[in-house]
């Protein structure tokens, strides 16, 4: 495959100092909303930091599209439950914005066990001129008020405010991996490591259990699952990944509880590569269906796979991430990156796909010319609106100017989060306590 | 005697081998157990016997935490079984076990186990000192004994959680031990007792102090139920009772072999430190210091030590 020409400019970055970069600073989700004017991450603090989107403007073009902060606000506190006496993280572990349908944007965010509806709204004017309280607010006496004046709404500086306006917990026994907003905008899905539920955005006091995959005997348990979403359009059909490498897609119309799939996608084991971690590395860590609903694509450890909802035998498309890491997997294993769950995202078109590697590195895949291309998200080697240079890993042999040797990538530094605005070339790319945001070069 | 960088070796040229099936690699092997030698010794089955170590090791700190990452620990225990499936398969443990069954005398039959769970060479080490007549104990004690105990403090009381832990609890043990049992010995009733008597245990573990003497508590009752020659011996190692100095000899062999698991266990730990223990954090830090602290009992005092001084703080605050 040919490298792609650069096309890409880092827009801006919202770099945190290294130096007082705290746990609580790591990027755990980021996440555009469905027009692009807005941008949400969440971080392991349980904070919720959300971009806007400047408006164009003639006299600074090169400030086309720049996101800036617009509201911050902290979702989820730490929380200690004394019945199971175990501490609850306030780690965000997913957000998923609600389609906008008035003034105000809702979004949803989820720790392991609670998922809240979040409602952020602007104020920029306040009633001004009752007489029926005081200036203290305290109610005056009625028979010293003779006549009844009507407020006016007086113009104040700009409000962000961020209401939590829901509450969504007590449903899950394990970890919340993923949550998933229906196309009916009514309903969502929150999933834990063996089961999914429903809710409605409305109600708080119940779910509804539509696939539990939990043995009767836990000692049976080998498998679970890994992540859901629901179809872009088709709001009875939802999809879940596993740890043994499948997805099974569901239809909420054949009975209420799910357990039976309708369609199951995977691939089978190829015994040349078979190898002791071929389990491991086969385990799904992200699937996500294409804009149009056609296509699923999923993330294992190596690879990213584009499926045809309409062929369960074998994945439509397979791109190598960093297949030169498939001879470092005991090492990998050993030091438990083998278990990093990467995440996958569709651009706007559904032609490229994203995802992220090691040593801050994120991969695009071209599907129609089948190119694909390297890029680096640091602070070392991309200033703002510099051009990002394509990257490439050596394998063996001699390594040229400017590729870097597989060992000597920094597995620390990962980007596991990623996502793509919906209409243009814009990403947003999380790595370890610093978002990047990257566009296509204007002009 | 004893390949001291075959498990460091490990990390690195282990990759090939492990994913590739590569043959080369050192080979090594205790003279005495011949038949097994000829397996052991190509690298695969050393780099699989690191791996299947690695993996109970990496299972024994998830049973450390309440609320285990439940993906990686099925991940982590599917590999395990595989690896104990294809071991099954291709006769490792039969002539392994036959070989050590040949030499030994029958209260060597739990060091032989023993090495199911650890490394041959320190199993061999430790049944060649037996013959010896001295006495086997820092290599009898099984780390995962101890992961299993730690772990039904955490059930104590509560239904929910304890569906959670059962979802890992049968792993270690079954994967350790019992699978084993269908091995030439037919020593079932053993493990089996142990683990009742490990249930009559749960009550006083409540505190985290009794947590760090549970590896030998359980090891106690293990080895009453197991021989009853083997009572007095390894009685001597609970940890009331300060255990005879070790034998230099003994202790330097076991030196020779041990250092591995420092290693292991601190990356492991190390790594595993995430911040939402809690209150279990003490556990963990206790764990990591498991397998080696149980080599002498001097170490284990004086982890008793830190220990006290940890709770000093605790109570202080």
């Amino acid at each position: 495959m040919e490298e792609e020409s650069d096309t890409r400019k880092i827009n801006n970055s919202f770099l945190r100092d290294h130096n007082y970069a705290t746990e609580a600073d790591i990027i755990s989700t980021v996440e555009f909303n469905s027009t692009g004017e807005l941008l949400a991450t969440g971080d392991k603090g349980g904070r919720v930091v959300v971009f806007q989107r400047e408006q164009e403007s003639k006299t600074q073009p090169h400030r086309r599209g720049e996101y800036n902060v617009y509201s911050t606000f902290q979702s989820h506190e730490p929380e200690f439950d004394y019945l199971k006496s175990l501490e609850i993280e306030e780690k965000i572990n997913k957000i998923k914005w609600l389609p906008q349908q008035n003034a105000a944007y809702f979004l949803l965010s989820t720790n392991d066990k609670t998922v809240k509806l979040w409602k952020i709204s602007e104020r920029d004017k306040r009633p001004e001129g009752y007489n029926l309280k005081d200036e203290d607010g305290r109610f005056r006496d009625p028979s010293t008020i003779t006549t009844l004046r009507v407020p006016v709404l007086q113009p104040m500086d700009l409000m962000v405010e961020a209401t939590a306006r829901r509450v969504f917990s007590n449903a899950h026994t394990y970890h919340i991996n993923s949550i998933s907003v229906n196309s009916d905008l009514q309903t969502f899905i929150s999933t834990d490591d063996l089961r999914v539920n429903l809710w409605n955005l409305e109600i708080t006091d119940r779910s509804f259990n539509i696939v539990d995959i939990k043995p009767a005997n836990m000692e049976e348990l080998t498998e679970v699952i890994t992540s859901a979403e629901f179809h872009p359009q088709q709001c009875h059909t939802f999809a879940y990944s596993s740890s043994k490498g499948s997805i099974r897609l569901c239809d909420m119309r054949q009975a209420a509880l799910c357990d039976k799939h309708c369609k199951y996608f995977e691939e089978p084991e190829d015994p040349s590569t078979r190898s002791f971690f071929s389990e491991i590395i086969s385990s799904i860590s992200d699937v996500k269906f294409s804009h149009n609903g056609r296509y699923l694509m999923t993330r294992d450890y190596l690879t990213v796979k584009v499926w045809d909802l309409q062929m369960e035998n074998k994945p439509l498309e397979t791109y190598q991430v960093h297949d030169y890491l498939r001879g470092k997997l005991c090492s990998l294993y050993e030091n438990d990156c083998i278990f990093d769950k990467f995440e996958c995202v569709w651009n706007g078109s559904d032609s490229v796909i994203m995802t992220g590697s090691y040593n801050n590195f994120f991969r695009m895949f071209d599907r129609n010319t089948k190119r694909d291309v390297t890029l680096e998200a640091s602070r070392e080697n991309s200033k703002p609106r510099a051009i990002l240079k394509p990257r490439k890993v050596c394998v063996g042999g001699k390594r040229r100017k400017d590729e870097i040797s597989v060992d000597s990538l920094d597995f620390s530094k990962k980007i596991l989060h990623t996502t793509w605005h919906p209409h243009e070339n814009i990403i947003a790319v999380a790595a370890t306590n610093n978002l990047y945001i990257f566009q296509d070069k204007v002009n | 005697m004893f390949p001291k960088g075959t498990k460091r070796k490990f990390s690195d040229s282990g990759e090939e081998a492990a994913c590739g099936g590569g043959d080369q690699g050192p080979s090594a092997a205790p003279a005495p157990f011949a038949a097994a030698a000829r397996t052991l010794s190509s690298s695969y089955s050393l780099q699989r016997q690191s791996l299947l170590d690695m993996s109970l090791i990496k299972l024994q700190l998830c049973h450390m935490l309440v609320e285990p990452n439940l993906c990686r620990s099925v991940l982590i225990a599917n590999t395990v079984r595989q690896i104990q499936e294809e071991m099954t398969q291709d006769g490792t443990w039969q002539i392994m076990t036959q070989a050590l069954a040949a030499a030994q005398c029958p209260a060597d039959r739990l060091v032989a186990t023993e090495v199911l769970c650890r490394q041959t060479e320190a199993a061999a080490a430790a049944a060649a000192a037996v013959q010896a007549g001295q006495s086997p104990k820092p290599f009898s004690v099984s780390g995962l004994e101890e992961g299993y105990h730690s772990e039904e403090v955490v059930i104590d009381g509560d239904a929910e959680a304890e569906v959670a832990m059962s979802s890992l609890s049968p792993v270690s043990p079954q994967l350790s031990s019992a699978s084993y049992l269908a091995g030439p010995f037919g020593m079932g009733p053993c493990w089996e007792d142990d683990e009742e008597d490990a249930d009559c245990d749960e009550d006083e573990e409540e505190d985290s102090e009794e947590c760090a003497s549970e590896g030998e508590d359980g090891e106690r009752h293990h080895l009453r139920a197991d021989s009853r020659t083997g009572e007095q011996v390894f009685g001597t190692f609970e940890i009331k009772h300060p255990a005879p100095p070790p034998d230099p000899a003994l202790e330097e062999l076991f030196s020779d072999v041990d250092p591995s698991y420092y290693d292991l266990d601190t990356v492991l730990t190390g790594m595993q430190s995430t911040p939402k223990m809690g209150p279990y954090d003490l556990l963990e830090s206790l764990s990591s210091h498991g397998p080696t602290a149980l080599s002498s009992s001097a170490t284990c005092r004086s982890d008793l030590n830190e220990l006290d001084h940890i709770m000093e703080i605790i109570v202080g605050s």
